[in-house]
């Protein structure tokens, strides 16, 4: 069923005052991916902008169960909760183990791989700002090329984003799907989708953020969506591993452009030192990578529920 | 504070609204909306409900009438570029008459 704004539950599990800066794009995801769960989840969380938005102790500005981690940890975790729920014989209850770019690309890598691997039962979700954003924005691998961190200060990143999606994709999980915070409907889906598949699920999000790539807080969902539009973030889904572009994305594709990558970089001060060169690149990286996606998409399965005798 | 029938966990907090206080003082500027423009709220008939999709805080009813809640709405001005039909504007503090 396709969802809209009407039909999304009303119930809010992200609750309003919490500690997240003005305009994060994290509010937003998290929201509707909570709707999307439902109250029998429990996540595991490890230190990010997540555990900020979560709160301080003794409160919580979130109505379901969180596992606060260390830092490399969140997959080992969330695996450990899946397998002390099925020894004490509790069904029914979703995992989700939910952390940044740093601490899924970088940090996390190692224990969300084996949680792979072994396929276990759980959904893994990263949001990525595309850097080390609660300790002041460090470069993470997801940084893209040409943007300032305060660990690039001067030239800029040198190297493109690790491609994530595609690394939990070569494990051949049953779910691997990109989303974005500026397509909430979407995101709801694909979670909602995830929650019902068994196995390894693994969502990548993207979630700018107004103080790390430096724009206007109101800029937000604008933001998020130029990211689509310039194919700096494709949204598809690979399940059972056929890839098929979706939302946005598949929108483009049929109407055959993007828009140029220059058009999403002007608009963000982390972009300040790029060079022409750098533009270029990034541009040439979009392009090919495009490309791929174009050449991988397979046919939209027919929706037998539409379809009347 | 919950209580944990388990034995095994120490600590645990309980989920409140305002954890980070009234956030609504981290505002500049006010969301306001005409109720004129706003398109539920014209028709008096539930539809578009787009600031509430977007709200990054969940400050934003998905009622009519359309309502801000501004003890905890940091004013980041989402709601106001979204809008699709223009009705949200923010007004600084220091021009607001209404509150
Ligand atoms: C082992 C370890 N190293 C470093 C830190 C400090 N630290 C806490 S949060 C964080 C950044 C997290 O970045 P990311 O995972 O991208 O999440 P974001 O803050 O951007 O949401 C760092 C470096 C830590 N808590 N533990
Ligand atoms: S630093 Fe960025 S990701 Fe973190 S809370 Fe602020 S806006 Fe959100
Ligand atoms: S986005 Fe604008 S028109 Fe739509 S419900 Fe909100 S205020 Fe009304
Ligand atoms: S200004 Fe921001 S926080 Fe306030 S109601 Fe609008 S979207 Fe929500
Ligand atoms: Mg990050």
């Amino acid at each position: 069923m396709t969802e809209s704004v009407l039909s999304l539950p009303d119930k809010e599990y992200m609750l309003p005052g919490n500690r997240t800066c003005a305009g994060c794009s994290l509010g937003i995801a998290y929201r509707h991916i909570l709707k999307a769960l439902g109250e029998s989840t429990i996540v595991t969380v490890p230190a990010s902008c997540l555990t900020v938005l979560h709160g301080m102790y003794p409160i919580t500005s979130v109505n379901i169960p969180c596992m606060n981690v260390t830092f490399p940890s969140t997959a080992a975790a969330a695996a450990g909760l899946v397998a002390g729920l099925k020894a004490i014989g509790k069904k029914g209850i979703t995992v989700v183990g939910f952390a940044g770019d740093g601490g899924t690309h970088d940090i996390g890598i190692q224990a969300l791989s084996g949680a792979a691997e072994r396929n276990t039962d759980f959904i893994y979700i990263c949001y990525d700002n595309e850097a080390y954003m609660n300790t002041g924005g460090q470069r993470s691998s997801s940084t893209p090329l040409g943007a300032t961190t305060t660990t690039t200060p001067v030239l800029g990143k040198a190297q493109h984003q690790k491609d994530m999606p595609a690394i939990m994709a070569a494990h051949r999980v049953p779910y691997v799907a990109t989303a974005s915070s500026s397509y909430p409907l979407d995101l709801y889906e694909k979670v909602k989708k995830a929650r019902d598949i068994m196995g390894t699920r693994f969502l990548y999000i993207s979630t700018p953020c107004p103080p790390g790539w430096l724009f206007p807080p109101k800029d937000t969902v604008k933001i998020g969506r130029l990211a689509v539009e310039t194919g700096m973030v494709v949204l598809y889904e690979i399940e059972n591993g056929g890839f098929r572009l979706t939302g946005a994305s598949e929108r483009l594709a049929a109407k055959g452009s993007l828009r140029p990558v220059r058009e999403y970089i002007e608009l963000q001060g982390r972009f300040r030192h790029i060079t022409k060169d750098q533009i270029e690149e990034l541009q040439r990286w979009v392009d090919s990578r495009w490309e791929e996606y174009l050449a991988r998409q397979t046919p939209r399965p027919p929706d037998y529920s539409t379809l009347q005798n | 504070m919950h209580t944990i029938d388990c034995g095994h966990i120490s600590s645990v907090s309980s989920p409140s609204i305002g954890e980070a206080g009234r956030t609504g003082d981290w505002r500049d500027s006010t969301p306001v909306i005409d109720p004129q423009k706003c398109i539920p709220m014209k028709r008096n008939k539930p539809s578009c409900f787009l600031c509430w999709l977007y709200c990054p805080e969940a400050a934003i009813n998905r009622g009519i009438p359309v309502e801000i809640d501004l003890e905890y709405c940091k004013g980041c001005g989402i709601c106001a570029e979204e809008c699709p039909a223009g009705a949200i504007t923010l007004v600084e503090e220091s021009n607001l008459t209404i509150r």
